[in-house]
C-alpha cells in the first residue's frame, strides 16, 4: 500500500528569470544566455530544451546559484536568489543529476538523509522522512534503506535520487538531464513512474533535457532555447508542435511534429461515432436495408456482451436468411480510451476497415474513431 | 668474534630483552613522529594543491628532489645547520615522507567522482563540509595506502639514523653489530626492523578495510 503523502506545506514554488544573463570569462566571448526572461508556475514541469550550446543548463544552475549570472534577477516566489546565501538556497532546492551522484560511502537511508541533516532535523523525524520518501519511489525500505550505492542496480539509484531530492520537501526542484544515462525502456519506466509522483507531490520543476521527445512527454511548458540562451518558444507542448514560432522552433521538433502531437492525446478525447451494430441471428435483407438508409459499407458484429465479433461488408451479405457469429471477418483493430493516437493511427492503418473499435475495460464496445477523426484533431488548433 | 663461537648468540638476547625492546620503542617513536609530522605537512600541502591547481607542479617538483637525496647525504647536509641531533633525523625521515604522501592525498581528492562533488555542492554542503563529510571519507582509501608506503619506507630509513648516533634497531646493527663484530645483534637489528615494518604494513591493510566499508558492498 502506498503511503498517503500530505501536500507539501512548503507548496510549489512560482519561479521568475527577468533578463538573465551569463557570460563565461574571458570578457568578451559570447554569451551563453542572452536577456532571458520567464516565468515558471507554481506546480508544473518546465522542460529546458535546446540544442548543445543552447545554455539550458547554464540558466538551471542560475537559479540554484551554482552558476552566478552576469546580469538580471531571478525569484523563487518573488525573492531575489542573490539575496539568499546559496548554501541555504541550496538546501531549499532539490537537485537530481544524470550521474545521480549518490555519496558512495553513504547507505541509501543516509544519502536520502542528507539535506534533512545539514537542516539539522530531529534524528526522528529525519528516520521518518527516510521510510515515506523510500516508499514514495518504490524502494521496499527494509531492503534498502541499509544498501551501499554500489549494491544497487541503475534504476534503484535514480529512485533514490529523486527521494534525496524531495526528502526536505522542497517547493522546487532542479532535474538536469535526470533519465539521460540509463537504458531507453527503463528510461520510459523511470519518466512514467516520475509524472505519477509528480501527480502528488506537485512540486514546481525545472527540467533540462537534450531529447525533445522527453520534453514532450514531461513538459507542462516547454522552454525552446537556441544558440546563447536565447528563448525560441515558451508554450505548451502541444500548442508548439501545432504552431512552432519560427523556422529554428519548427526544424528543432523534427519534421514529424504531426506524429508527435498525436502521442499527446488520447483515443477518449475524440468523440466517439456510434457503429451500426447488429448481433448474430439478425435478418440478413434487414441489416442491407440498414446499410443503405446509413449509406454505410460495414456492420459491426456483436456478442451478446456487445464484445465486437467483427465487421460483415455489404458486398458479404447477399441472400436470405440470418447471419452467423462466423460471417464476421475479426481482427478488426480493438482501441483503450487511454491509447494514444499515435498508436491509434498506426493500428488503424495496419488494419483493412481503418476504423478503430473502442472498448471499455471488459471488452465492450463505446464507439468507433476513424481515421478521419484523428487528423481533424491535426487540423484543428489543440488535441486536448 | 671467536671461531667456535655461535652465530646467533641465544643467551645474548634473553639477557639484552630489555635494551632490545627499548630500540624497539625508540623506532617505531621516531617512526610515529616523521610519518605523523610528514603527514601534517603533506595535507596541509595537498589542500593547497587542490585548490590551486598550479601549486602541484612545484610541490611534487621539491619533495622529488629530497626524496632523491641520499639519506646519507641529507644527512650530511643538515648537521651543520642542526648538529648530530634527533631533530636532524627526523627532519630527514619527514622530508622523505612528503613525496609519497603528497602524491597519494592529491591523488585521493582527485578520485572522487566529479558528480558526487557536483550533487553535494547542488544540495547545499559548504565549502568545508565538502571537504570533510564528502571528499575526505572518499579519499582516504587512497590516502591511506599512502601511509602504508610512508610508513614501511620510514622504518627501514630509522635504522640509517644510527649513524649520525640515533638510538633504535638501527644501533643494534651499527654501534653494537658491525664495530663490535658481533652478528648476533646485527641479526635481532634487522630482523626487528623487518618485522616492524610488515607488522605496520598489515596494521594499515586492515585499517583500509575497516574504513571502507562500502567498498566491499559491490554485487552484495
Amino acid at each position: 500500500m502506498a503511503p498517503v503523502i500530505p501536500p507539501s506545506p512548503s507548496g510549489a514554488a512560482v519561479v521568475t528569470l527577468e533578463h538573465v544573463a551569463k557570460t563565461y570569462p574571458p570578457p568578451g566571448s559570447a554569451p551563453a544566455v542572452t536577456d532571458l526572461s520567464l516565468t515558471i508556475r507554481a506546480g508544473e514541469i518546465c522542460v529546458l530544451v535546446g540544442p548543445s550550446g543552447c545554455g539550458k543548463t547554464t540558466t538551471m544552475k542560475m537559479i540554484n546559484r551554482l552558476i552566478e549570472p552576469s546580469g538580471g534577477r531571478i525569484t523563487i516566489d518573488g525573492e531575489d536568489v542573490a539575496a539568499i546565501p546559496a548554501v541555504e538556497l541550496r538546501r531549499r532546492i532539490g537537485y537530481v543529476i544524470q550521474q545521480v551522484g549518490l555519496f558512495p560511502h553513504l547507505t541509501v537511508a543516509e544519502n536520502v538523509a542528507v539535506v534533512p541533516r545539514l537542516l539539522r532535523w530531529p534524528e526522528a523525524r529525519i528516520r521518518e522522512r527516510v521510510e515515506e520518501l523510500l516508499d514514495l519511489v518504490r524502494l521496499e525500505p527494509a531492503g534498502y534503506r541499509d544498501r551501499y550505492p554500489a549494491a544497487l542496480s541503475g534504476g534503484e539509484r535514480q529512485r533514490v535520487g529523486v527521494a534525496r531530492a524531495l526528502a526536505a520537501d522542497p517547493p522546487l526542484m532542479l532535474m538536469d538531464e535526470p533519465f539521460g544515462a540509463v537504458d531507453p525502456i527503463l528510461r520510459d519506466r523511470l519518466q512514467n513512474e516520475f509524472l505519477r509522483l509528480q501527480a502528488r507531490v506537485r512540486k514546481t520543476i525545472v527540467f533540462v533535457t537534450h531529447d525533445v521527445d522527453e520534453a514532450i512527454k514531461m513538459a507542462d511548458r516547454i522552454a525552446i532555447l537556441q544558440r546563447g540562451g536565447v528563448l525560441a518558444q515558451y508554450d505548451a507542448p502541444d500548442a508548439i508542435l501545432a504552431s512552432p514560432a519560427s523556422e529554428f522552433v519548427e526544424h528543432f521538433v523534427g519534421a514529424d511534429r504531426g506524429l508527435k502531437r498525436l502521442s499527446l492525446a488520447r483515443v477518449r478525447d475524440l468523440p466517439l461515432s456510434e457503429p451500426l451494430t447488429a448481433s448474430p441471428g439478425a435478418d440478413r435483407g434487414e441489416l442491407r436495408r440498414r446499410l443503405e438508409a446509413a449509406g454505410a459499407d460495414y456492420v459491426l458484429l456483436l456478442d451478446a456482451e456487445r464484445r465486437p465479433l467483427g465487421w460483415i461488408g455489404r458486398h458479404e451479405l447477399g441472400g436470405d436468411g440470418a447471419v452467423a457469429a462466423e460471417d464476421a471477418t475479426p481482427g478488426s483493430p480493438t482501441l483503450q480510451p487511454e491509447t494514444t493516437l499515435r498508436d491509434a493511427l498506426s493500428t488503424m492503418l495496419g488494419s483493412s476497415v481503418q476504423m478503430g473499435v473502442v472498448v471499455d475495460e471488459r471488452e465492450a464496445v463505446l464507439g468507433l474513431v476513424s481515421v478521419d477523426a484523428i487528423s481533424e484533431v491535426l487540423r484543428a488548433g489543440a488535441a486536448r | 668474534m671467536t671461531p667456535d663461537e655461535p652465530f646467533i648468540r641465544w643467551d645474548w638476547i634473553v639477557t639484552n630483552l630489555d635494551d632490545i625492546g627499548e630500540r624497539t620503542w625508540e623506532h617505531v617513536l621516531m617512526t610515529v613522529i616523521a610519518v605523523g609530522i610528514g603527514f601534517a605537512i603533506s595535507f596541509a600541502l595537498s589542500l593547497l594543491v587542490v585548490r590551486w591547481r598550479r601549486l602541484y607542479a612545484p610541490v611534487i617538483g621539491v619533495s622529488g628532489v629530497l626524496y632523491a637525496i641520499p639519506s646519507l647525504g641529507l644527512f650530511a647536509l643538515l648537521i651543520p645547520f642542526t648538529g648530530v641531533t634527533l631533530l636532524t633525523a627526523e627532519v630527514a625521515l619527514v622530508s622523505y615522507t612528503l613525496l609519497i604522501l603528497v602524491r597519494n592525498i592529491v591523488a585521493g581528492f582527485d578520485g572522487v567522482a566529479p558528480e558526487v562533488v557536483e550533487a553535494a555542492r547542488g544540495m547545499g554542503y559548504g565549502p568545508w563540509q565538502l571537504l570533510w563529510r564528502v571528499q575526505l571519507p572518499l579519499a582516504l582509501p587512497t590516502i591511506v595506502a599512502g601511509i602504508r608506503i610512508a610508513t614501511v619506507t620510514t622504518v627501514g630509513l630509522v635504522a640509517v639514523t644510527a649513524l649520525i648516533g640515533q638510538s633504535n634497531l638501527g644501533s643494534l646493527i651499527i654501534q653494537r653489530g658491525i664495530r663490535a663484530s658481533f652478528p648476533t645483534a646485527i641479526m635481532v637489528g634487522a630482523v626487528g626492523s623487518v618485522l616492524l615494518g610488515l607488522l605496520a604494513d598489515l596494521a594499515f591493510v586492515a585499517l583500509q578495510r575497516r574504513l571502507t566499508p562500502w567498498a566491499r558492498a559491490r554485487g552484495a
